[in-house]
């Protein structure tokens, strides 16, 4: 018999219910702890996005009375848009605006205040109706990247002379622009319709969105197919086996391999030795394939071994055949999962960027790409390109893509959303 | 000491002890099932050894002898001579031969891992996609072999048919779940003849009156018994001749498990049923004949009277009696 003093048993209970309770608060508390952080981290991250990527969805513009003289773009009295000299109209009227700017050098840093997409813009203009020539007409071109800066308020206008890129006088012009109503603020249509340029107000990302478009429906249209054909398989039809085993620990294996390998992959395989261009979305697409396709088959053989037994033995016992088995109940019922392992594969391949540098998508291609074989690039790429840019202008635009980047992530995430709801079954 | 405290059914354990004679009396009586709950006659837990609950009044008869009563029957339809099942290195079923009537209602009852729900499995080839699971012998259905090579089973099991122990009705709609037998088999000549195997299946499982302004909704927004029933009618579309029951009531309240009896009794009419059953009250409400294993072997067949009135074998005295768990 235990000697001392006695406890009954529902003492020890109480004894213990302290204990378990006090542990219970902390894990409780730690929790809490825990999920804060993650939405701090979270808020701060949007936080600074939003404040810093918001402004380059704006632009600044200057407003122009530009005469289409007949002498500047119709020297040998016919309209030439090859040769005709859109640039002097752009800075004729810009010396209009101020007349009392005479010396050589004021005038090269006058001419600076204006993008020199200004040219072109009044090409397309006079492109698209040729009864403007010998007219005058009120334009609005976008401002070179410093004046929208410090419209912005991004250069200090403080800072000595020799410490930001905007001199004195040309704050004088833009204060007298100001002044006048010249300087407008409008939608910065170009970030969304341009491909990449030098030039970070005429930089868009259309290139890039186009370029992770192309690769991610290559991507889709490969590895959702083949992974679920060989989960299926794997799941459902191959025998156990050593081999079995040893591909299941194979693809296991594959998925936690560095990207970048994979690139080095592509490069040997799709490049070197299949010949497929370089830089190109194919080449893209089927790197980030070979990428998703462990995911995807991890994810899907998941879904099909969670369809419960006694559906697939139900079917069997009223004499349907393996195969529709699989087909009639058990992908059914996978389908929510499948699809949710592409979701999470393609949003890996969206923002992956490693292997995409080893297969020549990290150059600077203006061009937007049309075709899967054209050169392109993509959108964690553009970002990485423009954050590294030395120009004031590039930083919000960086801010700006990954806003865009998350809003196409977005989007792809509420379509498997809307898709995983109507391939589900109530249970 | 201690066993007496942990047995609920003791004091009966004692009577059946000390009587040992009117022992056939008492299982009748629990039988009829007047009163008597479930739990109370399966009442004593598994008891650890066998050996140990037979009294040694005299030496025990062998347990591993030929199976005691009557194996045969009249018109015998479905056949299993000299079965074993191994799964692995475990050796389920052990040289079991029984023969399967037409318009027959046969229980196969026994305690838990006795093997009653492997051999039921065999009759249509369920096993066959537990991938370790060997079956030896002979079974036949109508004089044909259905482990034959040349017997493909989804022919087999458009004949034999099963209900499951969990109701198992398919995610889709209920008019889906009666209609997808039909459809994969090609039975129905269009959507009109298919409309009428479904109603009149849904009649016959008793289940059309609930669900006739509803065949839309999901199978599975049914209630347990409906969506048994519903598993029946699924079965019976497809129009076999054997239909297998593992345990169909056990996860049924009683007045369910009373309206899937009355169900059998009529389908017996039509098929020849297989049910495995825990419950002996059932077993001797709804069958002809009673089977008992016993650790894999068929100890004794015999008409359902017979069995629970006078016994031959002890160990399936010992069971109806509630001396085995």
């Amino acid at each position: 018999m235990p000697s001392g003093p006695v406890k009954t048993n529902r003492q020890k209970v109480e004894l213990s219910l302290a204990r378990r309770r006090r542990k219970e608060r902390l894990f409780r508390s730690l929790g809490i702890a825990a999920t804060l952080v993650g939405v701090l981290f979270l808020a701060a991250f949007f936080w600074t996005l939003a404040a810093k990527g918001c402004s380059a969805f704006l632009q600044t513009f200057i407003a122009l009375e530009v005469e289409f003289s007949e002498e500047a773009l119709a020297p040998a009295g016919k309209l030439d848009l090859a040769h005709a000299d859109f640039d002097g109209i752009v800075r004729a009227a810009l010396r209009e605006k101020f007349p009392n700017v005479r010396s050589r050098g004021d005038r090269r840093a006058l001419y600076r205040l204006i993008s020199v997409g200004a040219g072109y813009q009044l090409r397309d203009e006079i492109d698209n109706d040729s009864g403007l020539l010998g007219s005058r007409k009120l334009i609005l071109v976008p401002a070179a990247a410093n004046v929208d800066m410090v419209m912005k308020g991004n250069i200090e206008r403080k800072l000595p002379p020799a410490q930001r890129p905007v001199s004195d006088k040309q704050l004088a012009w833009i204060d007298a622009l100001v002044a006048d109503g010249s300087l407008q603020t409008r939608f910065n249509k170009a970030l969304f319709t341009n491909g990449d340029s030098r030039e970070p107000e005429l930089a868009g990302i259309r290139g890039a969105l186009m370029g992770s478009f192309y690769m991610l429906l290559i991507t889709i249209a490969l590895s959702f197919p083949i992974g679920a054909a060989a989960a299926v398989y794997l799941e459902e039809f191959a025998a156990k086996s050593h081999w079995a085993d040893l591909i299941e620990v194979n693809i296991n294996n594959l998925a936690a391999v560095p990207s970048i390998v994979f690139g080095l992959l592509g490069l040997a395989i799709f490049i070197n030795w299949m010949s497929i261009p370089r830089s190109a979305p194919l080449v893209g697409g089927l790197v980030l394939s070979l990428l998703t396709l462990p995911v995807i088959i991890i994810a899907s053989r998941a879904a099909i071994k969670a369809v419960p037994l006694s559906i697939r033995e139900a079917a069997l016992a009223l004499g349907a055949s393996k195969m529709q088995v699989v087909f009639h109940h058990v992908l059914p019922l996978a389908m929510p999962g499948m699809l949710t392992g592409t979701i999470i594969g393609m949003s890996r391949a969206l923002g992956e960027t490693a292997p995409l540098l080893m297969i020549g998508m990290v150059a600077f291609i203006a061009d937007v790409p049309t075709r899967f074989s054209d050169p392109a690039t993509a959108l964690p790429v553009q970002i990485y390109l423009w954050a590294d840019s030395p120009e004031r202008a590039f930083a919000e635009r960086t801010s700006a893509a990954i806003l865009v980047l998350l809003g196409f992530l977005l989007l792809m995430n509420l379509a498997a959303v809307i898709m995983r709801k109507k391939v589900e079954r109530r249970w | 000491m201690t066993e007496h405290l942990r047995e609920p059914g003791g004091c009966r354990r004692m009577t059946a002890m000390g009587e040992l004679t009117d022992s056939g009396d008492a299982a009748a009586a629990i039988a009829a099932g007047a009163g008597v709950t479930d739990s109370a006659v399966a009442g004593p837990q598994p008891v650890d050894a066998p050996g140990h609950a037979v009294p040694s009044r005299e030496s025990p008869p062998d347990p591993l002898a030929d199976t005691v009563g009557e194996v045969r029957c009249e018109h015998p339809f479905m056949v299993a001579e000299n079965v074993d099942v191994y799964y692995g290195d475990n050796h389920a079923i052990k040289d079991v031969t029984l023969e399967f009537g037409k318009n027959q209602v046969i229980a196969l009852i026994g305690p838990s891992g006795c093997g009653k729900s492997t051999f039921l499995r065999c009759l249509n080839r369920m096993n066959d996609s537990v991938e370790s699971a060997r079956v030896t012998g002979r079974i036949t259905l109508d004089g044909q072999d259905i482990y034959s090579k040349k017997l493909d089973p989804v022919i087999l099991r458009a004949r034999v048919g099963m209900v499951f122990q969990k109701p198992n009705p398919f995610p889709k709609s209920i008019y889906d779940n009666v209609a997808y037998g039909p459809r994969i088999h090609g039975l129905a000549a269009d959507r009109a003849d298919l409309d009428d195997i479904v109603h009149t299946s849904l009649e016959r499982a008793g289940l059309l009156k609930e669900v006739r302004d509803r065949l839309d909704e999901p199978g599975t927004s049914l209630s347990g018994g409906q969506q048994q029933r519903l598993c029946i009618a699924r079965t019976i579309a497809v129009d076999p001749e054997v239909i297998l029951m593992d345990e169909p009531c056990s996860a049924l309240d009683p007045n369910a498990t009373a309206r899937i009896e009355d169900l059998i009794d009529e389908l017996s009419e039509k098929y020849a049923i297989v049910i495995v059953t825990h419950s002996m009250q059932q077993a001797a409400r709804v069958s002809r004949r009673v089977a008992y294993f016993h650790l894999g072997r068929l100890i004794e067949v015999d008409e359902t009277d017979r069995i629970f009135t006078n016994p031959r074998h002890k160990l399936t005295e010992d069971y109806v009696t509630g001396r085995i768990g």
